[in-house]
């Protein structure tokens, strides 16, 4: 009896535990983002930084990725719609897929994986050499100046880069279908264009990209500013990063596809 | 109201808890203005801890700290970090910002608390540079500089916004000779040179002796001796005269506390 007491004060424990971190995590959000700078000169420098690093970085493993994903959906779409003679209808499965689903939820686990690990392991490192608390004791805020440009570059990036990835997927997935399996070419785009519907499916689609970006970015500074500042801390913190992000991703994406297609 | 003028820093029943473990336990300290004050003490005592809690970035449990005359710890977030910019800290690992050069890791507090123009940054920095020894180093990325010398720019760094008071966190450690002796001068030279107050936390004895005209002494979460130099190399209180001397074993344990020797060892068989 007394252990089964046990194990439901742990995990109560654990539950304090996380909603504490949440709210941890909202304070810091929120006075990196909305609080008073003391500093001269604007942000805007130090965000074209950071998209740099996060977002143009980014680029080749998006594109890479982005052109596998699209050709591989043209292949296994074939490979069913020719059974029924309608490959014509490989160009709308492609972009549909691409656009509403993939494109924002594989950005937004690459980006998780190149960009959020990246970002915990810089600001934990800088807490562990003491370059936030220096930056504290110059009168400084690290908030303004370490966290907000790197959340705003991850928002920002995140977005732009689901749209390049759902674009050159449409791309390699046009490359297999029209030019290496045959189908029409006019029949492959007039489909695509007639079915892919810019409201319900491109802007739901950007929707989805900025909502991953929020979590996954935010997921990732607050993970790095947590960090216990210690080599085992950080990468503990860095994986936490992956890990949490990726399954905000998909947990997110569940209930936006609920909300967004599920005619609820 | 001549007290106020003359301590730029009173600290008043400071308590300070670390988990179950107390910090510090009801302590009383003033730091003399225009004065090098050591603050020594074994490693462990949370002499940092203390420069943290001077800084600000950790709260107290109980009690006061007076930085020039204000109440820190009741400070908002903007305040603080307006009171901060007037103050200089050197940390033990010199905390460069990594990703700046020499130059700009020096101009970083000219170039976010003042609205000055390019040429007179750029004058302000070389001679903040040429104060530690370094004004040939300007293009040089932290990564590329030995641990003494990145100690120099951090300091240099520290003293660009001309603060009132500075804080050393164990500056001596680590250093060679040579950087050790050249540190050693500056910390004395600056204090004089820009009528600087000055708080140095070490257990560097000999060096912090040399330099400092009041030294403070920590042992066990309380202030034990405090005095001048002098007064303390001739106190004759054991646990001073055993930190004073260098001796291992003494009234402070050279043993972290737990069980006997023989238990441990022997186990159950005991």
């Amino acid at each position: 009896m007394n252990r089964i007491l046990d194990h439901v004060a742990a995990l109560g424990r654990s539950g304090l535990d996380v909603l504490q971190a949440i709210g941890r995590a909202t304070i810091m959000l929120v006075m990196a983002l909305f609080g008073r700078s003391n500093t001269h000169g604007s942000m805007g420098p130090l965000i074209v930084k950071q998209i740099y690093a996060v977002g143009v970085l980014s680029l080749i493993i998006i594109t890479v990725s982005g052109v596998f994903i699209g050709m591989v959906l043209g292949l296994q779409g074939y490979n069913i719609l020719v059974r029924y003679g309608s490959e014509q209808a490989v160009g709308q499965m492609v972009a549909l897929s691409l656009v509403r689903e993939l494109g924002p939820v594989v950005t937004a686990l690459l980006f998780a994986g190149r960009a959020g690990s990246a970002l915990t392991a810089e600001i934990g490192l800088m807490k562990a050499t003491e370059q936030l608390s220096s930056l504290e004791m110059i009168g400084v805020d690290p908030l303004k100046r370490i966290i907000a440009p790197r959340f705003w570059a991850g928002f920002i990036s995140m977005p732009l880069l689901a749209c390049i990835f759902s674009m050159v997927g449409i791309f390699g997935g046009a490359m297999v279908g029209v030019d290496w399996l045959g189908i029409y070419e006019g029949s492959f785009w007039v489909n695509m264009q007639n079915s892919v519907d810019f409201r319900n499916d491109v802007i739901d689609g950007i929707i989805k990209s900025v909502m991953f970006g929020f979590v996954v970015t935010w997921i990732a500074v607050f993970q790095g500013y947590d960090a216990v500042p210690t080599s085992e801390g950080i990468s503990r913190a860095t994986t936490r990063t992956v890990v949490y992000a990726s399954l905000a991703v998909l947990g997110l994406d569940f209930i936006l596809t609920a909300v967004m297609f599920g005619d609820l | 109201m001549n007290q106020e003028n003359e301590h730029f820093i009173e600290i008043r029943g400071l308590t300070f808890m670390r988990g179950e473990r107390i910090i510090f336990d009801n302590i009383d300290m003033d730091i003399p203005k225009g004065r090098v004050t050591g603050i020594m003490g074994p490693s462990g005592t949370g002499k940092t801890t203390l420069l943290r809690l001077i800084g600000a970035q950790l709260k107290p449990d109980a009690g006061e700290i007076f930085v020039g005359g204000q109440n820190i710890s009741t400070l908002g977030r903007e305040e603080l970090f307006r009171t901060r910019s007037k103050m200089g800290m050197l940390f033990q690992s010199g905390a460069l910002f990594t990703d700046l050069t020499v130059f700009e890791n020096v101009a970083f507090p000219l170039r976010v608390h003042t609205k000055l123009s390019e040429s007179i940054i750029h004058d302000i920095v070389l001679m903040k540079l040429q104060a530690v020894g370094l004004r040939g180093a300007t293009q040089l990325m932290p990564a590329e500089l030995s641990g003494g010398m990145a100690r120099r720019v951090a300091l240099a760094r520290a003293i660009a916004l001309d603060p009132d008071f500075i804080m050393y966190d164990e500056p001596f450690v680590g250093q060679d000779p040579i950087a050790m002796g050249v540190l050693v001068n500056l910390v004395r030279k600056l204090n004089n040179a820009l009528k600087l107050t000055s708080v140095i936390v070490s257990h560097d004895l000999v060096e912090t002796a040399s330099i400092a005209d009041y030294l403070y002494l920590l042992a066990d979460g309380s202030v034990i001796a405090k005095g001048t130099p002098e007064e303390l190399q001739a106190s004759d209180d054991p646990k001073v005269k055993q930190f004073m001397n260098g001796l291992p074993d003494g009234p402070v344990p050279f043993h972290f506390p737990g069980r006997s020797l023989e238990e441990e060892m022997l186990g159950d068989r005991s």
